[in-house]
């Protein structure tokens, strides 16, 4: 039904929306941030300077230095690494499960369904921080941990949304035609449904990569997100947060490159979902 | 409409077990045991002390066991005694009907909880009709603009911007706390403004996050209401335009609104551990984060327990709501 | 204040400090501080802390929060005095057997509890019951334990009698022991609400405790050291230390624990000189980095010594701690009377540090930049427990001076309890980063002798050496002051040579108190010892609660 590459009216949609194109340019340079991390430091980002303990920005340490000395720049870039990091696998992991078990819920209905949809309702009910919080603090801050939990608890949304499409498409002609032709579950889910129910799993996640960035950024504050000496926006930001009044630097550029990132994947999100609205279509072919 | 009310509140019970369920398990994965706060790196306690303090704690017994025992209390919203030194009820802790209704963590949380839906609900609307109507103008672009900044901003940054310029350099505003120190020596108009004050930035901070979400979802609502067919009608038969809004779009793309804010009180919920840590507000996010660092399961499974029956109770609610609002569902 | 908790835990026998330096450092400042007035009745202190007191039952207690609160509702029969020496604090007098193991206590008469009782020798006997019973859920009942009897000869007299020599008898009978009987007896300990509503004999008594946001005490007018000054004390939870701090500008908070960084930085502005005192002294202490001395690569003392030489503590105290303390050679505190200040120092150089791990076999021998031994790269990994900043900016600096030898350090920060449960008991670990708190007496008997590396022991490194055993089993059954320090300074030079641990350094503690507060006088033991006698002059107290 909706196949965002292919059909003309997404991009025109799109490209009139100038937010959300600003969103995606944001979206594509901290991405080349977070890739060429290395290449683009000016220093390395964990050597330490005793010399140059909470220095303000200057020529030589263009945001200045941290409590050990270290260049806050080729750390914002490494953290832009780390906090991106969590956000994509942790929405890869979300989506992965979200799909599996929508596409499950939705097509066999009956008591998978029933199954699936209580727990999606378990998993709704439990207040999600708290469900991350206790997790973490009982199996450890590692970036394997905190990427694995935030995304086994928050793939509920995506879940409904692909029962929801699978509901309708199940019965369409297509999907009818493909079951009548002897074509495998496996088949028709995957090959037939799935791929039309992409776009608003996309939006989903794309949206969701802001999620999990300020999830990070909210346990590091409790001291449990990354731990240093590995930098990420959020510990560097709690750093910062501590030191508010003498380094003013250590909390506005963390705290701006989370704002900036939320911001640009949210204002792609809500573009790309403003583009593909159905009902938009719908009018539009009218 | 009762056998669909009857329906949701026998379907709340499964889930509610399955909660149970889920948190006893999720928390008793972790290693480490509650008893090593209290022994932490100290040479004088020896490992006889040790095991003496896991056997009075029940520790020492199967899991299975620990959750069947935990069960038949919880029936009876008896969520067992807190693993830390003072070894207090849980609930005790989460309700101390000891001290006034003012001073309960639960009812603390609640209340700002329900204060900044209260919040949400006043601005997010009007600005997402609004934003809606004007769809794509300089105007939507920029409350879209604002009431995302509140959602990306990571919220204890903002709140400690805010009380260093409200607390410090204006010195208007309290920093932390609930109340000030003279609170107990102020009339009772004194006292309410002393608790106002301390409860602005807070409630803020709490519902700033949240604008974004229900005004967005509250602008394209009114857009896919704005494009139904009867809206069209009106507009044709020449009412005007404010009419036509207010009178047949307004109404009917309130109807998913209510769902929305049944959801949002896990998130509402969950967002407290961090206000409630930067003000210092001595809610249950607070007592929840305190409990999990020093694995108080107890505690733990009974704030994550109170969580959920909230939770369900807001969805039941935003469904009563809903079948209140819209004729369909009331004649079914 | 959260040197209470030290002190109390672990008092010694007899003491006194060789060629005591006062290390503790006043700064002198205008204004407020240079207002003077007579001491008067009044006001409130208000402390910030980041935690709540669970139980304020010093014997059940486990936290620094419940004793730095519980401290001040309750007494001891003896307590240290500022230079370090053993007084009488409900106790008049005592009397030790020559041999050492009688000791009689002459209790002071009548000092009452808070209901007006009075306090007797009968009450000694209850704590000290209480603390011995198996039941009580107590962490601090090993010392109690050495008693072979105990007795109360009439209501002002209570005499014990031990087994062995034990050299921390006397300061053992702090405030941990002593209980209202009236109160207590023939009841549950855990299950009273005595914990949340304790009545004691201090120069505080609770007024009211909201879970969450404050406890406040009232003084006790009838102490039997006089009333204190200040009318009320409160104790304000903050959970989040920049909070605290703005508190602290803002007048919600009067006294708090400060950071290198808040003394050094943060308070340096004429606001917090016109306003402010801040205090700082050593504490009983010591950061360390630990080896598991059962793994291969450590077992070998050179390689642990070449680690030494290519760590600058020096730094790490400039850096971390931002001059605030001194750099440890041993598990002693400097200027104390154990510490011995003749033993191997290692200093700060890299090429000795190679050379080193050359003779032990690690050199880099596939240019990879790190150190290799039979096709092993030198990689380990450094723990620690995690939200301790100062530990994290340690372990960093280290992980960056051993690249520079060929080392390769990866740092894990674990939430305590399961630091403790899955890694330390365990024994899966490689290397530690850690502190101890060791109290003013320096045995260290749990720490170093080869029979404590069970399992929840605290010999977890797996430390043997013979002859430290019997140095230790010699130091704690002796009561001669210079016998003893022969032992502590030989233990000295041993570990200091062998290197089970890289001793990193003596944090100092530091604190900042509100300028109207006066009759602070800092001492080696802190300056919480004489709050009864801070006061407020009339003119500028600022609070006055409703009693």
């Amino acid at each position: 039904m909706v196949n965002i590459t292919h059909r003309s009216p997404f991009l025109k949609y799109f490209k009139k929306n100038k937010l959300a194109i600003a969103g995606g340019i944001t979206v594509m340079v901290l991405f080349f941030i977070a890739v060429f991390a290395p290449l683009i430091s000016p220093y390395d980002a964990n050597d330490i300077d005793r010399k140059h303990i909470l220095e303000p920005p200057s020529i030589e340490h263009p945001l200045g230095t941290d409590d050990l000395g270290r260049d806050l720049l080729s750390r914002m870039f490494w953290g832009a690494r780390i906090s991106l990091s969590v956000g994509f696998v942790a929405v890869g992991i979300a989506t992965l499960i979200g799909m599996i078990l929508g596409a499950l819920s939705g097509y066999y209905g009956g008591w998978t369904d029933r199954v699936i949809m209580r727990f999606i309702d378990i998993m709704l009910s439990i207040p999600t921080f708290f469900l991350i919080l206790s997790v973490i603090a009982f199996i450890g801050p590692s970036i394997w941990n905190i990427m694995t939990v935030i995304g086994v608890t928050s793939w509920m949304g995506i879940a409904r949304l692909v029962r929801a499409e699978f509901l309708s498409l199940k019965e369409r002609e297509y999907v009818l035609a493909a079951k009548a032709l002897g074509a495998s579950d496996t088949s028709i889910i995957f090959r037939h449904i799935m791929l039309n129910s992409m776009a608003p799993v996309l939006v989903s996640a794309v949206l969701g990569v802001a999620g999990a960035v300020l999830v990070e950024s909210a346990l590091s504050f409790l001291g449990i997100g990354i731990q240093p000496p590995t930098p990420s926006w959020g510990n560097i930001l709690t750093l910062g947060k501590d030191n508010i009044e003498i380094a003013w630097w250590l909390s506005v550029f963390p705290g701006l490159a989370i704002l900036i990132t939320v911001l640009g994947y949210n204002l792609l999100g809500e573009g790309i979902r403003d583009s593909i609205d159905p009902r938009l279509w719908q009018s539009e072919k009218k | 409409m009762t056998g669909y009310l009857i329906k949701r509140l026998f379907e709340i019970i499964p889930t509610l077990f399955g909660i149970t369920l889920l948190s006893f398990f999720i928390i008793h994965l972790a290693p480490g045991k509650p008893t090593d706060v209290l022994t932490e790196m100290n040479p004088k306690i020896t490992p006889e002390a040790r095991e003496r303090l896991e056997k009075l704690y029940g520790l020492d017994k199967p899991v299975i066991q620990q959750y069947g025992i935990w069960l038949k209390r919880i029936v009876k919203l008896d969520f067992g005694e807190s693993f830390s030194t003072d070894r207090r009820p849980v609930i005790e802790k989460i309700w101390d009907t000891k001290q006034p209704l003012l001073e309960r963590r639960l009812f603390i949380t609640f209340s700002i909880n329900i204060l900044s839906m209260v919040v949400i609900f006043l601005i997010a609307i009007p600005i997402g009709i609004s934003s809606a109507v004007r769809q794509y103008s300089l105007y939507d672009k920029i409350t879209t603009t604002i009431v995302f900044l509140g959602f990306a901003m990571p919220s204890f940054w903002l709140a400690l911007l805010l009380m260093m310029l409200f607390g410090i350099h204006l010195d208007w505003l309290p920093i932390s706390g609930l109340k000030s120190m003279n609170y107990e020596s102020l009339s009772i108009l004194g006292k309410i403004f002393d608790r106002a004050e301390h409860l602005i930035l807070p409630v803020f901070i709490s519902a700033f996050g949240g604008l974004a979400g229900l005004s967005r979802f509250m602008r394209s609502s009114m857009l896919e209401v704005v494009r139904q067919d009867y809206v069209t009608t009106a507009r044709a038969k020449g009412l005007p335009e404010n009419k036509v809004i207010y009178r047949h779009a307004f109404r009917n793309a309130l109807l998913p609104i209510i769902t929305l804010l049944g959801l949002s009180v896990p998130g509402l919920i969950g967002g407290s551990v961090i206000f409630e840590n930067i003000f210092g507000i001595p809610g249950m996010g607070q007592l929840f984060f305190m409990s999990v660092m020093i694995r108080d399961y107890p505690l733990v499974m009974g704030i994550l327990t109170i969580g959920a029956i909230l939770t369900l109770l807001g969805n039941l609610m935003a469904d009563i709501g809903y079948m209140i609002a819209d004729p369909r569902i009331r004649t079914k | 204040m959260r040197k209470a908790l030290y002190v109390i835990i672990t008092f010694m026998a007899i003491s006194y400090i060789s060629g005591c330096k006062d290390n503790t450092e006043t700064i002198v400042q205008k204004n407020l501080n240079e207002v003077s007035g007579q001491p008067a009745y009044g006001d409130a202190l208000i402390v910030g802390s980041i935690g709540e007191p669970s139980i304020l039952i010093p014997m059940l207690a486990g936290d620094s929060a419940s004793h730095d609160v519980a401290g001040l509702i309750f007494n001891g029969l003896v307590k240290y005095d500022t230079d370090l020496s053993v007084i009488g604090d409900l106790a008049e007098s005592w009397d030790i057997s020559s041999d050492g193991l009688v000791i009689t206590f002459h209790l002071k008469k009548g000092v009452k509890w808070a209901d007006g009782v009075e306090f007797t020798a009968e009450d000694v006997m209850f704590g000290y019951q209480t603390i011995i019973n198996e039941k009580t859920p107590t962490a601090y009942s090993e010392d109690y334990k050495q008693v072979k009897k105990a007795e109360v000869l009439d209501s002002y007299t209570f005499r014990v009698t031990y087994e062995k020599p034990f050299a921390p008898a006397l300061t053992s009978w702090g405030s941990l022991v002593i209980l209202p009987k009236h109160l207590l007896e023939g009841k549950d300990i855990t299950k009273t609400d005595f914990g949340r509503n304790p009545a004691g004999l201090g120069p505080y008594k609770l007024n009211k405790w909201t879970s969450g946001q404050e406890l406040i005490l009232h003084s006790n007018k009838t102490y039997f050291e006089g009333r204190p000054y200040i009318d009320s004390y409160v104790y304000r939870f903050i959970p989040d230390p920049a909070t605290m701090f703005l508190e602290l500008q803002a007048g919600g908070v009067d006294m708090m624990g400060l950071t290198p960084i808040q003394y050094t930085k943060q308070t340096d502005t004429d606001f917090f000189r016109n306003n402010f005192q801040k205090y700082r002294y050593p504490v009983f202490s010591y950061t360390y980095l630990g080896f598991n001395l059962k793994h291969p690569w450590f077992k070998d003392k050179r390689v642990r010594q070449a680690i030494a030489h290519a760590i600058d503590k020096s730094e790490i105290v400039d850096v971390v701690l931002f001059g605030l303390g001194s750099p440890a050679t041993g598990p002693y505190v400097p200027n104390t009377w154990p510490y011995n200040p003749n033993v191997k120092k290692y200093e700060y150089d890299l090429e000795r540090s190679r050379e080193l791990l050359k003779e032990a076999g690690w050199e880099d021998t596939d240019g990879n930049g790190i150190v290799d031994k039979d096709g092993n790269q030198f990689e380990f990994t450094i723990r620690t427990n995690m939200g301790n900043r100062l530990r994290m900016n340690t372990a960093t600096i280290i992980q960056w001076k051993l690249e520079k030898i060929g080392i390769k350090v990866k740092i894990e920060a674990i939430e305590w309890s399961a630091f403790i449960n899955e890694f330390i008991d365990k024994r899966r670990f490689q290397a530690v980063l850690l502190g101890w708190s060791i109290g003013i007496d320096p045995d260290q008997y749990n720490i170093w002798h080869s029979t404590k590396t069970k399992e929840k022991e605290f010999n977890f490194v797996s430390y043997n050496n013979p002859e430290i055993d019997d140095l230790l089993e010699k130091g704690r059954r002796t009561f001669d002051i210079n016998e003893r320090k022969k032992v502590y300074y030989r233990i000295h030079e041993i570990l200091a040579e062998e290197l089970p641990y890289i001793f990193l350094y003596v944090p100092d503690a530091t604190q900042i108190v509100h300028s109207r507060f006066k009759g602070i006088k800092p001492s080696p033991i802190g300056i919480g010892y004489n709050l009864p006698k801070w006061y407020v002059p009339k003119k500028l107290q600022k609070h006055s609660l409703e009693q």
